[in-house]
């Protein structure tokens, strides 16, 4: 069911110029999380090891957001590594397209984070898919490591990520990413429901918990309402 | 003890990684699980922009942040690139609090 070999050239093209797309956009954000780490207390070097190895942004974003507010280094580990169970959820899906053992899956298993995963989903083939994690998640770890290099070293100049308006970028980024999901009804729903616990939170829990709470919001939604046969809210991948 | 608790951390956010591409493929025949995985990137997404937008800590706020957002759920909508729709945020937040200071 793979296209021919010239749509294929055409169909590759895009992905990849998506793929470094989003990996610029991400390297940006990471300049705000190099320079953030730093007023958080880390050194460059700590801020390096967890661009490099944890490599998943929401948690070192998490995890610097619990040290800036007086939390202790393990409740920051705690909420990193609660963040990031979100990735085997990714990891679940990926494996049949990916079909790794060993080693490789080892490596690969460093690049499954939201922005790879998101641009693996939707392609009419197995080729396509492969093409956008392998390709998002290289030019991320790429660049999200040069910008967090970048953001810690300068980060005098740049410790406020607001007056270049970083700050707005950030959820800009992940609306491009929700957008295409939102296909159905019950998609509508799940989001604005997720968005509302996510804000109703907020003020009760520490930071980064009002998204695992909005994550337990989506498994309640899954579990609750029974698969309706032609519903239009599971991504082609998954209707085979 | 901050060194043991990045690399704890790193360690438990990449066993989750690696253990999502190495459970058995039986846990994807099951169709409870897979509506789940379709669904929760929804819902995280959505309460990323949500916090992302509104939040500052354990507060709500409303700030440039609001209209940098509105202007990329348009360009959203209207199906333009993720560079443009990201870029067009960040300057209206930008360009916003030039015109009016903190904000």
């Amino acid at each position: 069911m793979d296209s021919s070999p010239e749509v294929w050239r055409l169909e590759r093209r895009g992905i990849l110029r998506d793929s470094v797309g989003v990996g610029i956009a991400t390297g940006a954000y990471a300049i705000s999380f190099g320079a953030l780490s730093l007023t958080a207390g880390l050194s460059v070097l700590q801020a390096m090891v967890l661009s490099l190895f944890m490599f998943t942004g929401g948690s070192q974003f998490g995890l610097i957001g619990v040290l800036a507010g007086g939390g202790s280094p393990w409740a920051g580990a705690a909420t990193a590594v609660m963040l990031g169970s979100r990735n085997a959820l990714y990891g679940l899906r990926l494996a049949p397209i990916l079909d790794l053992r060993g080693w490789r899956r080892m490596l690969a298993a460093q690049l499954v984070i939201d922005e790879s995963s998101a641009m693996s989903m939707g392609r009419s083939g197995d080729r396509g898919a492969r093409a956008g994690f392998y390709g998002t998640g290289l030019a991320v770890f790429v660049l999200w490591n040069l910008g967090t290099l970048i953001g810690a070293v300068g980060a005098a100049a740049l410790s406020d990520p607001r007056v270049l308006g970083m700050d707005a970028a950030a959820p800009a980024a992940f609306l491009a990413l929700l957008a295409p999901r939102i296909r159905s009804r019950e998609s509508w729903a799940l989001a604005l429901a997720a968005a509302l616990v996510a804000l109703l939170a907020t003020p009760f829990v520490p930071p980064g918990i009002p998204i695992l709470i909005a994550a337990a919001v989506g498994v309640a939604f899954g579990l609750r309402r029974p698969p309706a046969a032609g519903s239009g809210s599971r991504p082609a991948r998954v209707a085979r | 003890m901050i060194w043991a608790a990045i690399l704890v951390g790193c360690a438990g956010c990449f066993a989750f990684k690696w253990a999502g591409l190495s459970v058995p493929a039986s846990v994807l025949a099951n169709r409870t699980a897979q509506r789940i995985a379709a669904l929760l990137p929804i819902a995280l997404l959505a309460a990323l922009i949500a916090t992302q937008t509104f939040g500052a800590g354990q507060h709500l706020v409303l700030d440039a942040r609001v209209a940098g957002v509105a202007v990329a759920a348009v360009a959203a909508w209207r199906r333009w690139p993720f560079l443009v729709i990201v870029v067009l945020a960040a300057g209206t937040a930008a360009v916003l609090r030039l015109l009016v200071p903190g904000s």
